[in-house]
């Protein structure tokens, strides 16, 4: 138990110390995406042949490093989920891809004792060999700062994080600042809310601090639901510690004595991670009463979601953190006044904490000159649908789209076409061609009628269909509605109803007018932040892909090819070879013919199933 | 079921999470983690013992998607339907799952108890899209084909 900040200092030292000599290390990704595809075998396989081979290796922060040794890391994900699993090797800094249990004798002889590289294992692009990591254009343009840990460090290793200077800010903040001091850093610093909204955290925190009321709370919010972000989840799992370091720091700026972690439900290998964190530094007092004998105390608590989109809404996570149906009320008075338990509260997002602590340490001015003025700092993704080198990624704010999906992502997967980008999930909206070089920040995205919201970015090539997508998303909001106001209740229902026959072909004039009027409804009049911006897709994708729409009602067209019920389906005559093998499977019995001469469909009985395609040995069923 | 021995186990939660209104999603996660479910028994029980009305640790109870009424299967499979995974087209995995086991979106537990089928929002694995999940376990890259070897497997295993 450290007792005083010298004690801290010294542990950090120390681990420091220990840190720097085990320069040589295997690491392999143990994040979600590797780990299901069996990193977690070939850790265990690595360590095992080295043991064999009587290779001294280290599965743990070693005490007293004798220098020779090889550090075996469960590291955390370094975002490049494509070409998982992921094993690298240090310090030389290569980075080997889609590694498998047979590669691993090879890994240890030829890199580990040999010292040379794989070449088969490393990265390839247009026949151009990457063995280093630092190399490879996916992590050229990128920034790291709140995923700098990721992948370098043991996150189940609190000696790791203080190895990497973990916890220094915490110090500054507890002994060589006062609370107004740290709340005019954050101001100045221009932080804005990670999770969606943008909101300057600075003010959030300053407005809390001077609040009467007690207790305080520091809330933060890991209920990452929109569909296709993870940027949250990976702070969870592979830096906690740095998450915790900044609710700590709000703590002892705002005046709170308690945080709590509301983590969804999808995500159990956060909370275990957050759990271990949290112990850990409970056993080392850096969490509880009176932390380092300064006076403080501040204890965190853990509550998992139970599946409520929803709850990502503020006044809705308070609610389920009270052990109530997670709804939202109606605003004023905001969070910062009553909060949870009706207390001041302040709520950021998992990446707007884990911003704070490089933030103490390095100063408001060093963060500003990150990106734009107005948004600095950098900005988490992930990228992923239709594009080449889907993954986790940081980059600086303002820096465009075309550089994140082309530079980064490598472009669109099977040399298709772009078509547009989906930013900001269910509340957001889709970015087409002529948006391509708009610089990524919360000003010039809300210009354009989109948001940054928590990080999603799904591409979609030429073969999408938006008006599938914008009915995708609107099945989502509203099967994700609360209920408690009529019209995203009802709205979302009405809008849904539209989208599915127009997708359906069944779609009538005057389709268009009435989602568009059911849209502007909607977003005035609804309660929360997830009505307000449940209209989102289909307002953008009506907005730049209008003649889609009319397509679907008007001519029965899916101009993507993309909407099952509006294919049509035709046997080519000179690949048939009449084997009736489709006649047979027709659920309609839509196809006639005889044998061995060319069968043919009848368009006004077949219901588009698809069966035939599918059945087909000879490739003579084609989508028309 | 042995309610008793349930009654003593829900006590337990109590003990340990608190018997306050907050503590209430806490101990329902620690009951369906037991039982796989929610069993109607636990409502008159907790409202007792918690203070509460039947309805509200049943509004709560029915309000979040996780929580289920009804048994589950051995395998719980849940296919993502997150928008990743949507656009590297999970829905017509879903649909031969379903189609395989008799199951819908209403139906999703086979009569054998065997095999619960249904949708997740984002697993939160969009770069292994489409995925899905077999009791927490996670399936990357999926097709339509690969869920059916997996279902011979997993039927070869019980």
């Amino acid at each position: 138990m450290l007792k005083t900040r010298q004690d801290l200092q010294e542990l950090r030292r120390a681990c420091q110390e220990a840190f720097a000599a085990q320069e040589r290390r295997i690491l392999v990704c143990t994040g979600t995406g590797c780990a299901s595809s069996g990193s977690l075998d070939i850790y265990d396989r690595l360590v095992e042949l080295m043991k064999e081979k009587g290779i001294a290796c280290s599965v743990e922060l070693s005490k007293d490093p004798h220098g020779d040794e090889i550090r075996a890391t469960k590291g955390g994900c370094p975002g490049f989920c494509e070409f998982g699993p992921l094993v690298r090797i240090e310090p030389q800094g290569w980075l080997y891809t889609k590694v498998k249990l047979s590669d691993c004798e090879e890994i240890i002889d030829e890199t580990i004792v040999n010292g040379n590289p794989i070449q088969r294992l490393a990265y390839q692009r247009d026949g151009k060999i990457y063995v280093e990591k630092s190399a490879i254009p996916f992590y050229q343009k990128q920034r790291r700062l709140v995923l700098e840990h990721c992948g370098e460090i043991d996150s189940d290793s609190i000696e790791e994080y203080l190895g990497v200077g973990g916890y220094s800010a915490l110090e500054k903040a507890l002994f060589d600042m006062q609370p107004a001091d740290i709340v005019k850093e954050i101001m100045d610093s221009n932080l804005r809310g990670r999770g969606g909204g943008g909101f300057s955290a600075g003010t959030k925190w300053s407005q809390v601090a001077r609040q009467q009321a007690t207790p305080k709370y520091i809330v933060c919010n890991g209920d990452e639901g929109d569909p296709g972000a993870f940027m949250d989840r990976s702070v969870m799992e592979d830096d906690p510690h740095r998450m915790l370091e900044g609710m700590i720091i709000a703590g002892i700026a705002c005046g709170a004595n308690d945080g709590y972690i509301y983590v969804r439900a999808e995500y159990p290998m956060a909370v275990k991670k957050l759990r271990r964190a949290i112990e850990q530094a409970e056993a080392l007092g850096l969490l509880g009463d009176d932390i380092l004998g300064s006076g403080f105390s501040f204890h965190m608590h853990i509550n998992r979601g139970a599946g409520a989109f929803v709850c990502g809404e503020g006044s809705a996570l308070t609610a389920s953190i009270e052990g109530k149906r997670g709804m939202p009320r109606v605003k004023p008075p905001r969070t910062v006044e009553h909060g949870l338990f009706d207390k001041p509260t302040v709520l950021n997002n998992v990446e707007t904490f884990a911003n704070v602590s490089s933030i103490i340490l390095n100063g408001a001015d060093w963060y500003k000159g990150i990106g734009p003025e107005k948004s600095p700092g950098t900005k988490a993704f992930a990228l992923t649908g239709n594009v080449v080198n889907t993954g986790l990624i940081e980059v600086p704010m303002g820096t465009t789209l075309r550089e994140v999906i082309f530079d980064i992502g490598g472009g669109i997967r099977g040399g298709k076409k772009f078509k547009a980008v989906q930013i900001g999930g269910p509340s957001g909206g889709c970015l087409t061609e002529e948006h391509l070089d708009l610089p990524l920040d919360f000003d010039s995205l809300k210009k354009v009628g989109a948001i940054i919201g928590s990080g999603g970015l799904v591409v979609m090539d030429e073969d999408t269909c938006m008006v599938e997508v914008a009915r995708f998303f609107m099945h989502f909001t509203q099967n994700e509605s609360c209920g408690k106001c009529v019209p995203c209740r009802e709205g979302t229902k009405r809008m849904l109803e539209i989208l599915e026959r127009i997708v359906n072909g069944e779609g009538r004039e005057g389709d268009i007018e009435l989602l568009e009027e059911l849209a502007d409804t909607i977003t005035n009049t609804a309660l929360c932040g997830l009505g307000k911006t449940a209209a989102g897709p289909v307002v953008s994708t009506l907005k730049y892909f209008r003649d889609e729409y009319e397509a679907h009602i008007f001519e029965k067209r899916c101009p993507a090819g993309a909407c099952q019920r509006l294919k049509t389906y035709v046997i080519d005559p000179d690949k048939c070879m009449g084997c009736s093998k489709c006649a047979r499977n027709c659920p309609v019995e839509a196809i006639s013919g005889k044998l061995k001469s060319p069968f043919s469909i009848d368009v006004d009985k077949c219901i588009r199933c698809g069966v035939c395609v599918q059945n087909c040995a000879f490739g003579a069923v084609k989508e028309a | 079921m042995n309610v008793k021995e349930m009654y003593r186990r829900i006590d337990g939660y109590l003990d340990t999470y608190g018997r306050e209104e907050k503590s209430l999603i806490t101990v329902l996660q620690a009951i369906q983690e037991e039982y796989s479910y929610l069993p109607k028994e636990i409502f008159p029980y907790l409202a007792k013992e918690m203070n509460l009305h039947e309805a509200q640790i049943y509004g709560v109870a029915t309000f979040y998607e996780n929580f289920s009424l009804e048994a589950k299967g051995k395998y719980v499979i849940k296919v993502c339907d997150g928008t990743a995974c949507h656009v590297r087209k999970s829905a017509p995995i879903l649909e031969r799952l379903r189609n395989e086991l008799g199951l819908s979106a209403s139906k999703i537990t086979t009569d054998d108890l065997m095999f619960t089928v249904q949708t997740v929002a984002c697993l939160g694995a969009c770069g292994l899209a489409p995925a899905m999940t077999v009791n927490n376990k996670v399936y990357a890259s999926m097709t339509p084909e690969k869920a059916m070897d997996l279902l011979k497997q997993l039927r070869e295993e019980a």
